[in-house]
């Protein structure tokens, strides 16, 4: 496992709005093919963490490097360049065009012709959207507009779009936020699978326990702004200070597991 | 020394009405959303009722109460048409809440007229404030000190309104959340009701106070409601400090830009705006604007490349449009030309508009400049045509290169008010620098030459050009930049994720379309022989935006459509009778209101429904998602 490269790596990561700290000096690193989750009660500093990550928000201190490079305080397009996909907690994709013709958008931007005024989109990345909305299973809905769709299918959608620069991290701010249980399931199922046969690294937040239990490798835990534990759900699971100031919701997760594995 | 300080209070008193008005319109954008663009038109009934009352009834009382009788008089119009046309258009797309309250405005210039007379109206002196106070041996008029005081007075009763009644705490809280105002019981169509009669008397109140300061007319509507878009910009939309500051800052420029820049001092205050919006895009005291809403029920069909036959049939049209010459007279050919260069300018527009979603509305700044770019060459230059025609468009390209680079800096209702700010200011250079654009007499004798000059001739030109210019277009919108430029549009956060710089391809979009709007301009020039001000006129940004709406702004193509319809109507409508803007307005408010999709958009839902009727029942897709379901 030591060989595996460090894929994104954060040091002392600060941001403070006012006299409220809202992330203080985090730091953590994410490898290859790993799944890793940021969880933390509301307001711990997960999206202002997250937002540092991504490009929206610019910290006050602190560095993040992806394979080594540099993209503290880049724009979001720059770190996307940089082989950083990532999907939104409220999906976003591009409402009047097709299932198709969203992905497609994304590869041109890949392929750096976004000023070509003259060539047909439609011959642009056919095949290779198509690839993509398969890999997602989406193939069958390529032809439809994109918002006519069900909500779980938009969130299988913007996987699609993301992966489109072939990213080596992937970012997703709850993932699975407003599906419904089983979609959920599925989602997170096929980024895992997907993020395990191309390595790529994926860093999400996340409400739901039972996602965060099942399918993340390592565990970071936010508090107040400041990482109070990190490690595999079993020994995050078995955190004291965790269970003190946040684990509501693991206890119920710990004592329905106890009822199923008995019954 | 005495002579500034003197000019600097004119400057304040100019503030003072030009607060009012802007303070009113960020009240009701603040909790209605809507940027009220009849807002200058309340402005100018205020003074028009005003002028009546206050020479109907003598004395200070007859005075003093025909201003405020009159403001209050047009706050009741104002409720009319938030109760029986604001209230329908509360939920569409902010363009058409703009282009609905432009309608209004286009009304009531048509009504003014028909009521008071097309002159001037010189109203009386202010009771009190008849004559001038001393200062250094300069004059100021007494009245102008009433109206520096005034501002602040009425600014600080609003800030009373606002902080110390129930009412106020109201309109503070729909100005942050309006939905949520709404859950919590409170009755908003009377909230909003309430709140547009007291921006509508505000703005009646500031026109009424003009009148012992200057003449009546029934251009004063547009004149002042760019001054107040400037004014809004710069402060901050929805903040009554932000108008109050920006106000006199406005004012003051303007006071003092005619001693630096006598010919064109709103040269000053543009530099200024340009400044706030790099440094604040939001205005001084402004908030970023949340993200502009979908509207449901709008939703839009994925566009498509035509097919063969739809080609087909296109280039039919246009054999039958070529062959026109052999059966119609000089008179029609010209209107065809007219309507092929209508063709062009709209098209641009949409481009902008549908492709980009950016509804410009100022765009016949660069049909102007086009044609200004003409005439310049020719005249002065001594161009031959066709140099002319390739040369003159680069003066629209140059100028939207310019303006649109601030105008993408935002979007929505700023950018609107943006366009038309920068229109006005290309206006009122051609209308000021006398000595290179002729001003008012604009410039003659810009005639095509030989081989263009029948009829016949220049409209195959003009025709050629327009399919030209709205095939290159329709590449464009299926190329990939026209995809990006679509998914910038539709989510300029998904956007940025996928490393698009949405700025720099909206800029590139404005360019272009201005661009296209210039050849546009090159033609008009060449056809009507001669170039105005009016080339770049307000009321031309609004055809144009006319000309989209009807053909249908969810289109790939209809304002080609829109602008052929329009175009006919319009000539057809101005030898018929004299208020065509009157019916122009009414004309633009039953669009919004009933038409939201434009012919080309009804027609393509209507397709749609039917094929979707027709074809539903065995709908692999629904069955496969029915037994999956299953």
């Amino acid at each position: 496992m030591s060989m595996v490269p460090t894929l994104l790596s954060v040091e002392g990561l600060t941001k403070s709005y006012g006299g409220v700290h809202a992330v203080r000096g985090v730091s953590f690193e994410l490898r290859a093919g790993e799944i890793l989750a940021l969880i933390g009660p509301n307001g711990a500093g997960k999206s202002t963490c997250f937002d540092m990550l991504n490009g929206q928000n610019i910290p006050d201190s602190g560095r993040i490097r992806v394979l080594g490079a540099e993209t503290t305080g880049k724009k979001p397009r720059v770190i996307w360049r940089m082989g950083v996909g990532r999907t939104f907690q409220i999906a976003a994709t591009f409402p009047t065009m097709t299932v198709r013709e969203n992905v497609q958008v994304a590869l041109v931007s890949h392929g750096a012709q976004l000023f070509n005024l003259w060539a047909s989109t439609a011959r642009q990345a056919r095949d290779e959207a198509g690839r993509l909305l398969d890999l997602v299973g989406m193939g069958a809905y390529a032809e439809r507009p994109c918002g006519e769709l069900a909500y779980g299918d938009v969130k299988r959608l913007e996987l699609a779009i993301a992966l489109a620069n072939q990213p080596k991290l992937l970012l997703m701010d709850e993932p699975t936020a407003g599906m419904a249980p089983r979609e959920r399931v599925e989602l997170m199922r096929l980024t895992a699978r997907i993020a395990r046969e191309q390595s790529i690294g994926v860093l999400f937040t996340e409400h739901d326990m039972d996602v965060v239990f099942e399918h993340a490798d390592r565990i970071l835990v936010l508090n107040r702004g400041t990482l109070i534990a990190e490690g595999s759900p079993e020994e995050v699971r078995g955190n004291t200070q965790v269970r003190a100031i946040y684990l509501g919701e693991g206890l119920l997760y710990d004592a329905r597991h106890r009822e199923g594995a008995s019954a | 020394m005495a002579f500034y300080v003197v000019q600097f209070l004119t400057g304040l008193a100019s503030a003072a009405s030009l607060f009012l008005v802007a303070s009113g319109l960020s009240i009701i954008f603040g909790v209605t959303r809507i940027v009220n663009f009849a807002h200058g038109a309340f402005y100018m009934l205020g003074a028009y009722v005003a002028f009546t009352l206050t020479e109907r009834f003598s004395g200070a009382f007859g005075f003093w109460g025909g201003i405020i009788v009159a403001a209050l008089a047009v706050a009741a119009i104002g409720v009319l048409v938030e109760m029986v046309l604001l209230r329908r258009i509360y939920h569409s797309p902010e363009l058409f809440q703009l282009l609905a309250t432009f309608g209004l405005t286009l009304m009531v210039e048509d009504l003014v007229v028909l009521i008071w007379g097309p002159d001037d109206l010189v109203g009386r002196r202010a009771p009190g404030f008849k004559g001038a106070i001393e200062f250094f041996g300069q004059n100021i008029p007494s009245y102008d000190l009433f109206l520096i005081a005034l501002g602040p007075v009425v600014l600080g009763v609003l800030w009373l309104l606002f902080q110390r009644t129930r009412w106020g705490v109201l309109v503070r809280a729909a100005t942050q959340d309006r939905d949520m105002v709404a859950a919590l019981g409170v009755n908003q169509k009377w909230l909003f009701t309430s709140v547009f009669a007291l921006g509508v008397f505000l703005a009646a109140l500031g026109g009424a106070l003009q009148i012992p300061r200057d003449a009546v007319n029934h251009a004063m509507d547009l004149r002042v409601i760019v001054e107040v878009f400037v004014v809004v910009v710069i402060g901050g939309l929805g903040s009554i400090i932000g108008a109050f500051v920006a106000a006199v800052l406005v004012s003051e420029l303007n006071a003092f830009g005619i001693l630096i820049f006598p010919k064109i001092s709103i040269i000053l205050v543009f530099l200024v705006m340009a400044v706030v919006l790099i440094v604040r895009p939001w205005g001084l005291f402004g908030k970023p604007e949340a993200p502009a809403r979908r509207t449901p029920g709008l939703t839009v069909n994925p566009w498509r490349p035509l097919t063969t036959n739809e080609r087909l049939a296109a280039i039919a049209v246009l054999v039958v449009a070529a062959a026109l010459p052999f059966v119609a007279g000089n008179y029609v050919l010209t209107v065809g030309s007219e309507i092929a260069i209508f063709v062009i300018f709209a098209v641009s527009l949409h481009f902008l508009m549908s492709v980009g979603g950016l509804a410009s509305f100022g765009h016949a700044a660069y049909f102007g400049l086009g044609a200004y770019g003409v005439a310049l060459l020719a005249k002065m230059a001594g161009l031959p045509m066709i140099a002319c025609l390739l040369l003159g468009p680069l003066l629209g390209l140059l100028g939207a290169a310019v303006f649109g680079f601030f105008a993408v800096q935002l979007s929505g209702v700023y950018f609107a008010m943006l366009t038309l700010a920068f229109a006005q200011i290309v206006w009122s250079i051609a209308f000021q620098w006398v000595s290179v654009t002729g001003g008012d007499n604009g410039i003659l004798g810009v005639w095509p030459e030989k081989w263009a000059a029948s009829p016949s001739h220049f409209y195959w030109l003009s025709l050629g050009i327009a399919a030209l210019a709205v095939v290159i277009l329709r590449i464009i919108v299926f190329s990939p930049f026209g995809f990006a430029l679509r998914a910038t549009r539709d989510s300029p956060l998904r956007g940025e994720a996928i490393g698009i710089n949405g700025k720099r391809i909206q800029w590139t979009a404005f360019v272009i379309a201005g661009t296209v709007a210039g050849l546009a301009g090159a033609l008009f020039a060449y056809l009507k022989g001669s170039v105005f001000p009016d080339n770049m006129g307000i009321s031309l940004s609004v055809d144009a935006l006319v000309m989209v709406l009807l053909g249908g702004v969810e289109t790939v193509s209809g304002a080609v459509v829109g602008a052929i319809v329009y175009k006919a109507l319009n000539i057809w409508l101005v030898s018929q009778t004299d208020l065509s803007k009157l019916v122009l307005g009414g004309f633009v408010v039953l669009i919004v209101v009933a038409f939201p999709k434009g012919i080309v958009g009804t027609l393509e839902a209507f397709v749609h429904r039917r094929r979707k009727s027709s074809s539903s029942a065995s709908s692999p897709l629904l069955t496969s998602r029915i037994e999956s379901a299953e």
